[in-house]
């Protein structure tokens, strides 16, 4: 069955590459993805990109050549069978793709979505070689996953488990990675709890990314698909805290993941920072998207700027921004230190913003902000940047220019400058190694100075994406697998 | 889940609540606080533990109706359910046998503060309380704290029980009188901040309980950033007390009217 699904060599997958010449393939533009009009959706909430439509899927999927050395698997951080789910698609069994996903991925519709695909999988396509746009991989996927069934019992979304073992595992935190190592040690038939600290399960998915990019109901179904798969989760949980590594290990777990993230904001400790109307990034979008800030019925307050600067040039620079677009603001801008080439957002989320009418201030940095009697921020005073030498990630560091500093007015400020480790899980259970950036220590096995404890996601990283966060979960839970069945049997 | 089995009406807006959270309450110690919201909409807000039974499984709050999430809590019944309850959050107090301890308390402040009193009292300290209020009405908890002070000392702004006056002038006749190895200050940021500077001209050190606005309380917004000797720290993670002596308390009270 499953190699019926993803061998390159079925029938099927031989007859569908030789259906259309190479040539032809190679000349069909790559898909438009329907998108919201910006005039109409920075007025709301609604998910920009509407998706591929059925036919659009059918031709985009054609385009794919079926290389016998793919690139794009080895682009993939989880090595999802790329051509054999678009394959699938291609041959019309949209929830055999969703199956082939599933194999590799616990959250294709997320991935689908958020992925930076331009960087990973689409990078290596072939078409890249040939100077043309790279199969829209990302695209396909959230369409098999969307379209692939309903994630019934019985439906391609279902996760497979294998009978109950009884042996209980504990994971601290319903981000990305938590999910995604919930869903392969259920399939494996643990018993499994989450954990989540917050009274919301999902993590950054439902704090973090914002509607109109990530519904809350695609986070919600691929939850409850966990749920029918066995998976426990009990919110306001914070392990550590609530409930210590002891009680755990007195109540019978035999495993614990750790996947609690990359939750403390940064700032850049400049004069005035602490000023009212400047918020982090984590605070600004958990009050909008996991508070409700701003919609009728909800009673977490949020600034709503008329002037806001949002700084840093990364994704979530780019949902705050955005978000603040949402939230009425007159003008909304990105401050960047480096180049827009240096941004570390996706091409995807910048070219969106500009659309939407965000201004991009790059090669700039604040310097200080000023704030009225009342403790408003009011201005901020940025100085003007250019690029110098490479620095140890490869991209040229930026330089003051001398003298050049000028003052900008502004009611909100977003400091959006990245996050470290949250520090609740690694101060609170001792023996545990930390590092000195306060991330979790854990050797190639991704297991920790307590051998019962595994780590995985931003708290090992310090902050990465979504599908790396996802492919840690996956891991860890095939080597916790490993070493449970070697120990204990 | 967190079903309230008790309530009781210190004054007009002050309740006390005894709420289910047998995990908590099995975990706290004293110093820490819980997120608390009320209803699929509401706000997450923090309240400091004032005790807990682990055999009950219960945690107690006191909380005062100053706005409208805080209106709610207090118009739960008995029987009637908070929403979400998350904790223990925050440093425990540092409990040591220092010597002689004042505790002063305000308003409310009582409530977080009377764990502290009795912890710092079975640690073998001399604890000296001070509490504080507009008028007697608004005194809690009198009976709890002498059970565990060698003194309670009442001061009120109008003069209706005890002496008339500040909280700090209870606390300096004390520091005048004899010798003061620590103070523990909880009560509203402007009430901290007088305290802070008293003891200060004394140098006798001092450690005050910062209840700020936070979202979510476990280090992940920085709603809840203060200036502590210089340095932005998060009330939430790595507070929730400080060295009075080092917190900027102007930038806290500015900071508390964010969304006023």
């Amino acid at each position: 069955m499953k190699e019926e699904l993803t061998s390159r060599d079925a029938q099927w997958r031989a007859e569908l590459r030789n259906a259309i010449p190479a040539r032809e393939r190679t000349a069909i533009p790559r898909a438009q993805m329907p998108e919201l009009d910006p005039a109409y959706r920075i007025h709301n909430n609604e998910e920009v990109q509407q998706g591929l439509s059925h036919e659009q899927a059918l031709v985009e999927a054609s385009r794919c050549l079926d290389c016998p050395d793919p690139g794009c698997v080895q682009g993939c951080p989880v090595n999802i069978n790329i051509p054999a789910f678009i394959k699938n698609i291609q041959r019309g069994a949209t929830a055999d793709a969703a199956r082939v996903l599933r194999l590799t991925s616990a959250l294709p519709a997320v991935c689908g979505r958020v992925c930076p695909q331009e960087r990973q999988c689409e990078s290596r396509c072939i078409y890249t070689r040939m100077k043309k746009p790279a199969v829209a991989i990302g695209w396909l996927e959230r369409f098999a996953a969307d379209h692939g069934g309903d994630d019934g019992e019985n439906s391609a979304g279902a996760i497979k488990t294998a009978p109950k073992n009884g042996i209980k595992i504990a994971v601290a935190g319903s981000g990305p990675a938590g999910l995604s190592f919930a869903g392969a040690m259920a399939a494996l038939g643990y018993d499994v709890t989450v954990y989540e600290a917050l009274h919301e399960i999902g993590g950054v998915l439902k704090y973090g990314i914002p509607e109109f990019r990530l519904p809350n109901s695609i986070v919600d179904k691929e939850i409850d698909s966990l749920r029918r798969a066995g998976v426990t989760f009990l919110r306001d949980v914070v392990v550590g805290k609530t409930i210590s590594y002891n009680d755990l290990l007195a109540q019978g777990f035999r495993g614990i993941f750790v996947a609690s993230g990359a939750g403390l904001p940064r700032f850049m400790g400049i004069p005035g920072e602490n000023l009212n109307g400047i918020m982090s990034s984590n605070e600004y979008l958990t009050r909008v998207n996991l508070m409700g800030a701003g919609r009728p019925g909800h009673d977490t307050p949020v600034r709503r700027g008329h002037r806001v600067a949002v700084i840093g040039g990364g994704n979530t620079a780019m949902d705050s921004v955005r978000t603040a677009l949402r939230m009425g603001a007159e003008k909304a801008f990105i401050v960047y230190r480096r180049g827009q080439a240096e941004m570390p957002a996706r091409a995807e989320e910048i070219h969106h913003a500009r659309q939407e009418g965000v201004e991009f201030l790059t090669l700039h940095n604040p310097v200080e902000y000023r704030g009225d009697e009342r403790g408003n921020v009011t201005s901020m005073m940025v100085q003007r940047m250019e690029l110098g030498e490479p620095d140890a990630s490869g991209r040229r560091s930026p330089v003051p220019v001398p003298g050049d500093i000028r003052e900008i007015p502004v009611d909100q400020v977003i400091v959006s400058v990245g996050v470290s480790p949250n520090p609740l899980i690694p101060n609170n259970i001792p023996g545990l190694e930390v590092s000195k950036r306060g991330t979790i220590v854990v050797n190639e096995q991704m297991q920790s100075s307590l051998p019962i404890i595994f780590a995985g996601g931003d708290i090992v990283r310090g902050g990465a994406t979504v599908i790396l966060a996802m492919g840690d979960g996956r891991s860890a839970a095939s080597r916790m697998h490993a070493w449970l069945t070697s120990n204990h049997e | 889940m967190f079903k309230i089995v008790d309530k009781e009406y210190f004054s007009e807006k002050v309740v006390r609540l005894e709420v289910e959270a047998p995990m908590i309450a099995k975990a706290r110690k004293p110093g820490n606080f819980v997120i608390v919201r009320v209803g699929e909409g509401g706000e997450r807000i923090p309240l400091t533990i004032a005790d807990a039974d682990e055999r009950r499984g219960t945690i107690t709050l006191v909380v005062q109706a100053v706005g409208h999430s805080t209106e709610l809590i207090c118009a739960l019944e008995v029987g009637e359910e908070l929403t979400d309850v998350v904790g223990p959050l925050g440093h425990p107090t540092r409990i040591e046998k220092y010597g002689t301890v004042v505790c002063c308390g305000g308003g409310v402040g009582v409530a977080p503060l009377l764990p502290i009193i009795k912890a710092m009292k079975e640690a073998g300290n001399r604890v000296i309380s001070v509490l504080a209020a507009r008028s007697k009405g608004l005194i809690i908890l009198e009976e709890q704290v002498a059970q565990y002070s060698d003194e309670v000392i009442i001061m009120t702004d109008d003069g209706s029980y005890g002496t008339k006056g500040l909280v700090t002038a209870g606390v300096e006749a004390v520091i005048r009188r004899e010798h003061v190895d620590m103070v523990v200050t909880i009560g509203p940021a402007i009430m901290m901040k007088f305290v802070a500077q008293l003891t200060k001209k004394y140098e006798v050190p001092t450690l005050c309980s910062l209840n700020t606005i936070m979202v979510d309380g476990t280090g992940m917004c920085g709603a809840c950033r203060v200036s502590v000797d210089g340095k932005t720290r998060f009330v939430c993670v790595d507070g929730p007390e400080f060295d009075a002596h080092k917190v900027d308390f102007d930038q806290m009270l500015m900071r508390m009217r964010a969304y006023n």
